[in-house]
């Protein structure tokens, strides 16, 4: 059954912009994603919106919709009731167009993620690693990128100014997911995690956990076990002695 | 201006366009935690009410001071002078920094209180409305990374707490084999202390969470695994925690002030 | 209009690898690893590729789960799911060489599920004999691309440290759509294109460019591709000289989500049935037992208990005949909704939750758990799924050289991954991309390489340039046209009702006149609003390159009067022993595609003795059969 709803959609760009009242069709069953289309088709043929797969797989059509930050393919218009539904562009990146923002901090953030480092002699083939040894990362590595964790991190959201220093939950459990590796022989992921990606400064309101559409535990699997970890070499003398007597696993 | 509202930023002049009401939750949050500091300052400061026929108040416990009524000390051990230049201790500060402490750098309270109290953020996407932030990266907040130091305090004054509920189960006469109202109180309060303590994020990583093979200690893996499903409630035996040991305490005050009377089952 | 060429945004490469998903990562790795220079232009944001859409696995014949798998097994299994259409020598490389490139990806980062000795543990799928499928969930796709994303920047983390630059050698291009390829005295020279964020234009020039845009499903109405997979390579090497082959070959996915419409068409991966669901109909009945082909009869129970049993045994039992390859599957379920035994919205339901727990479900499926959660709200592991067929992949592509993945004709032009045609045959055996654009992405990378190193570049002229920024232009000249978005819709109408899953002569006679209608009033369309990130605009192109696609595939798939794979006619319902020693050849000369016969070269013998000469008697002529190989 088809029905109009009342679609709020920020235009714009970098120079001004605003919200822009629409009336458009919604089916049963749709999301939002759905209806922006059918905005795009039918009154605002110059719409800008990022979306790829439409399936929740790629994280390509995140928004801020009645702002919170959200997929739009899988946020279904009927949970909004009779709501006038407010679509914006993420608020904590730049904005190119409408719906689309300039997220090249993150690909700037990934790039200084230390890669990946398995153990010289190993050849291709002979990695043995059991499953309970893989599982922590694997959660880490189901992450699509949608870059919500970043966008709703107050860090950078209220505070431009620390974007410098501050990598943000997305690359923290990058950097999880590394030192938790079975293979990974880097040294110093933690104290760098520390010292260079500011894992300091997120004071674990654990928004990025809200948002995600994964569903990873960013905060309680990622980002605390890092802190931990980084009291482990930082912060804990007991540890840091014992470190310096017998070598141990993890300290490192 | 910054954040939300910089330059480059898609122009939109409300600092959040949440439609739901997502200030109830800080709000609560701020309520309860605020009532608990009022109450918990009042009766560390009190000194009074609370120990009564081997009932004793969580806040007090273990009570070390030389002003320690001497039913209520842990076998009439009193390392602590009753006064420090001059002021009255109560027995009650000598020992309250490390609970508090604990909760202090716990992981869940802190994201409820820089939320609730310093709207660091107040919520998810609101902006907040400080013009700087550097997190926990300096004096004093950088002190939260000694979570676990407080953590083994904590293990501490359970074992403490337990020993407490332990000796409630006797009698005023002092023979054993009794149980009233408030032994079940107490018995209940120090169970929910551990709980607290079992799931908290510093046991989870001391247990197990800071090795990279699991596979090698499979002892250990199974207590990390046992950890992880409790941590996921840690939030909840946060506040169960704290419900338990506040009500422990007034009921043991209510019965030392002879307002209520502990009733014995037997 | 004229280009102001000084103020034209220009990048010299040895390489430029358009296309972002497995193929044009790996490619872009192995060329960057022989010491070159390389572009990698990606359509939507790098990361993002379709690939990621991949759930099942990667097909490699490790043999950690069963340990009779090798590539011989595997090479067989191709070509049997292919129906003997396929290029042997491809399906060959790809056999062997799949492992290595699995194994190396785990040097790189990649974490698959591992089996009880810590090895990668692999998964059953429909038409391989073992389990041969290394996977991660069913999210293996992005497994793969988060890799290759992440060892691009570790390369580029080590030029950082060599050159002080991290893109100083190899560098992302993203959200950058190619219009043209250009070519110079019958050679590559490079690519001309637009950034999709501010409309402004770039040329690169590169004496190698690797096409691996991926598939052309947004050809088509019901899809479960995304909005990129609209055959951009495809009309790229049509336009630049080199040839498609079988474009009629199109693999509609047996099962892709049916309601709510707005989901319609979103892969259901076929994991389900590899751990164990079942395909009933309105009748509860289990109808995969009707439909199994002579061909395969050997292979596959005919009874409900021996397909149970197959879970615990495979050695002793014959596969359940829901794994069945998926044309195959999807030809019954089309069968069985239109005899009216349907779902409710006109699909066939899909059952895990009957063998396995919920939480099996939720760790084996997680993804597939969560999709229908969200957008259906069905939970799998208590409720039949509703599924139908859905346009998934295409087998047809460019034609190339086996060996190095070079364009045949295009000296420069290399392509990799779905957009190369040949290797899959009539029908792709699900796993086998993922492997695919593995081993021809790094072949692709090696052989580009190789020629650059032996190539001088030729400058692309300013009247090439000219030409190409003329054609961005001339949407924004018109006035008062047609619409992109509605043409575009039309078309799929076109595809869905016409070239679809089952097809008859008359009927895609109808759809080579309409959809020549539609391309010639897409030569009208305009576009409102300016350049900046316009959609409209962007739909303009793409449309264009879907247009050429359906042309080929309409006019590829009435010429061949047989039904074979991802190829059915109604009209001609049996294969065709002759039809077999025939590709067919799409080429482009300006102003329509014309489509020729091309005999396929027949295999050499030690691969011809792979086989049972009983099986081969069911696909091949007596005379082919005597001859036993081509040597």
């Amino acid at each position: 059954m088809a029905r109009k709803i009342n679609l709020r959609i920020w235009r714009g760009d970098a120079t001004d912009g605003g919200l822009q009242d629409v009336q458009v069709e919604a089916n049963e069953g749709e999301v939002v994603l759905d209806v922006i289309h059918r905005v795009q088709a039918t009154q605002m043929g110059d719409l800008a919106v990022r979306w790829n797969c439409k399936a929740g797989k790629c994280g390509s059509c995140s928004m801020e919709i009645n702002g919170k930050p959200r997929l739009a393919c899988m946020t279904q218009v009927a949970t909004y009731g009779d709501e006038t539904i407010t679509v914006t562009p993420l608020r904590a990146f730049p904005v190119i167009k409408d719906l689309v923002t300039d997220v090249s901090f993150n690909y700037k953030k990934a790039m200084e993620i230390p890669a990946f480092e398995p153990p010289k002699e190993l050849v291709p083939g002979e990695a043995r690693m059991q499953q309970v040894d893989v599982e922590r990362s694997q959660e880490f590595r189901k992450c699509i990128e949608c870059f919500l964790c970043q966008d709703v991190c107050h860090v950078v959201r209220d505070h431009e100014e620390n974007k410098k220093s501050f990598a943000g939950p997305r690359f923290f459990i990058r950097i999880a997911e590394l030192d938790m590796h079975p293979l990974d022989t880097l040294k110093n992921r933690k104290r760098t995690a520390q010292e260079e990606h500011g894992l300091g400064m997120c004071n674990i309101t654990k928004c990025c956990t809200e948002v995600c559409p994964e569903h990873i535990k960013i905060t309680d699997n990622a980002i605390i076990p890092m802190k931990e970890r980084v009291a482990d070499i930082k912060y804990d003398p007991v540890r840091w002695l014992g470190s310096k007597i017998r070598k141990r696993e993890g300290i490192v | 201006m910054s954040g939300v509202f910089s330059p480059t930023r898609a122009k939109i002049k409300e600092r959040t366009l949440r439609t739901d009401k997502w200030w109830i939750q800080p709000a609560i949050t701020f309520g309860v935690l605020l009532s608990f500091v009022i109450y918990a300052t009042f009766r560390a400061f009190e000194g009074a009410n609370y120990y009564k026929d081997h009932l004793i108040s969580p806040f007090y416990s273990p009570c070390l001071s030389e002003a320690c009524l001497p039913e209520a000390t842990i076998l009439g051990w009193t390392p602590v002078s009753a006064e420090i230049f001059n002021f009255a201790l109560s027995p009650a500060l000598i020992i309250l920094i490390f609970p508090l402490g604990f909760r202090m750098t716990c992981y869940y309270y802190r994201k409820s209180y820089y939320r609730s109290f310093w709207m660091s953020p107040p919520a998810c996407a609101v902006a907040e409305p400080h013009k700087k932030y550097t997190g926990e990266t300096r004096f004093p907040l950088i002190i939260q990374n000694s979570h676990r130091y407080f953590f083994y305090a904590g293990l501490v004054l359970n074992v403490i707490l337990t020993y407490d509920a332990v000796i409630s189960f006797k009698n005023p006469e002092g023979e054993w084999g009794h149980m009233s109202v408030g032994s079940l109180v107490l018995l209940v309060s120090s169970t929910l202390l551990w709980f607290y303590s079992a799931s908290c994020h510093s046991c989870r990583h001391t247990i197990g969470g800071r090795l990279k093979n699991f596979s090698k200690h499979p002892v250990r893996y199974k207590l990390w695994s046992w950890v992880s499903v409790l941590n996921h409630s840690h939030q909840q035996f946060a506040w169960y925690s704290l419900a338990g040991v506040a009500f422990a305490d007034i009921y043991v005050r209510q019965v030392a002030t002879g307002a209520w009377t502990n009733f014995y089952f037997f | 209009m004229t280009t102001d060429k000084s103020a034209l945004e220009r990048y010299k490469y040895d390489v430029l690898v358009i296309g972002a998903g497995g193929a044009g990562l790996r490619a872009a790795v192995e060329a960057r690893e022989s010491g070159l220079r390389v572009a990698i232009i990606c359509k939507s944001l790098f990361g993002k590729a379709h690939t990621v859409m991949a759930e099942g696995g990667a097909a490699a014949s490790m043999g950690n789960a069963n340990s009779n798998d090798n590539w011989q097994v595997h090479f067989r299994d191709t070509m049997r799911g292919g129906k003997f259409l396929n290029h042997f020598r491809m399906a060959e490389l790809h056999a062997k060489e799949s492992p290595d490139r699995i194994w190396e990806l785990e040097m790189w980062g990649a974490l698959f599920d591992r089996t009880k000795e810590g090895k990668i543990s692999q998964r059953n799928f429909g038409g391989h004999e073992y389990p041969r499928l290394a996977h991660v969930g069913d999210r293996t796709g992005l497994e793969l691309i988060r890799t290759m994303q992440q060892k691009i920047v570790a390369l580029q983390q080590a030029d950082k440290r060599e050159h002080g630059e991290y893109e100083s050698h190899i560098k992302v291009f993203a959200e950058l759509t190619i219009t043209e390829i250009l070519k110079e005295d019958g050679k590559i020279a490079g690519a001309y294109g637009y950034w999709r964020e501010s409309g402004s234009e770039v040329l690169f020039e590169a004496p190698a460019v690797i096409i691996a845009t991926g598939g052309v499903g947004k050809t088509f109405k019901i899809t479960s591709n995304s909005w990129e997979g609209t055959g951009d390579g495809h009309a790229l090497a049509l336009k630049a000289g080199a040839n498609l082959v079988d474009m009629e070959f199109l693999q509609f996915h047996p099962t892709g989500m049916v309601w709510p419409p707005s989901v319609r068409g979103i892969l259901v991966t076929e994991s389900v049935r590899g751990e164990g669901g079942i395909l009933t109909n309105s009748n509860g009945e289990r109808f995969m037992f009707k439909y199994i082909p002579d061909v395969f009869k050997d292979k596959y129970a005919d009874n409900e208990t021996e397909a149970d049993r197959w879970y615990e045994d495979q050695d002793n039992n014959r596969r359940p005949p829901e794994l069945l390859p998926r044309d195959e599957v999807a030809r019954a379920i089309n069968s069985e909704v239109k005899a009216g035994r349907g779902s409710e919205h006109g699909g066939v339901f899909l059952d895990v939750s009957k063998r396995l727990s919920a939480e099996i479900i939720k760790k084996r499926l997680p993804s597939m758990w969560h999709q229908f959660y969200e957008l259906a709200g069905v939970d799998i592991t208590k409720e039949p799924m509703e599924v139908g067929p859905t346009c998934h992949y295409v087998m047809g592509g460019v034609e190339v050289e086996p060996d190095t993945a070079a364009a045949v004709g295009v000296p420069g032009l290399y392509a990799a991954g779905e957009v190369a045609g040949g290797m899959h045959g009539s029908n792709r055996l699900g796993g086998n991309s993922l492997s695919d654009l593995l081993v021809f992405g790094r072949r692709a990378g090696m052989a580009a390489a190789a020629y650059v190193k032996q190539t001088t570049a030729a400058p692309v002229a300013d009247a090439t340039v000219a030409a190409a920024a003329a054609r961005i232009e001339a949407p924004f000249a018109r006035s008062g046209g047609e619409n992109s978005y509605s043409l575009h819709a039309e078309l799929q109408e076109v595809t869905h009702n016409l070239v679809g899953i089952i097809r008859t002569g008359n009927e895609l006679k109808d759809a080579i006149t309409k959809i020549a209608d539609i391309r010639k009033r897409s030569t009208n369309v305009a576009v409102s609003g300016g350049r900046k990130f316009n959609p409209g605009f962007h739909l303009a192109f793409d449309l264009d390159n879907m247009l050429l696609v359906a042309e080929s595939t309409a006019k590829s798939a009435i010429g061949r009067e047989e039904s074979r794979g991802g190829h059915t006619r109604d009209d001609f319902p049996g294969m065709d022993m002759g039809w077999r020693q025939h590709n067919h050849i799409s080429s482009f000369d300006g102003t329509q595609v014309t489509v020729r016969k091309q005999a396929l070269p027949f295999m050499p013998k030690e691969l011809f003795d792979l086989f049972d000469v009983e099986e081969l008697k069911k696909y091949m002529t007596p005379d082919e059969v005597a001859k036993g190989g081509s040597n």
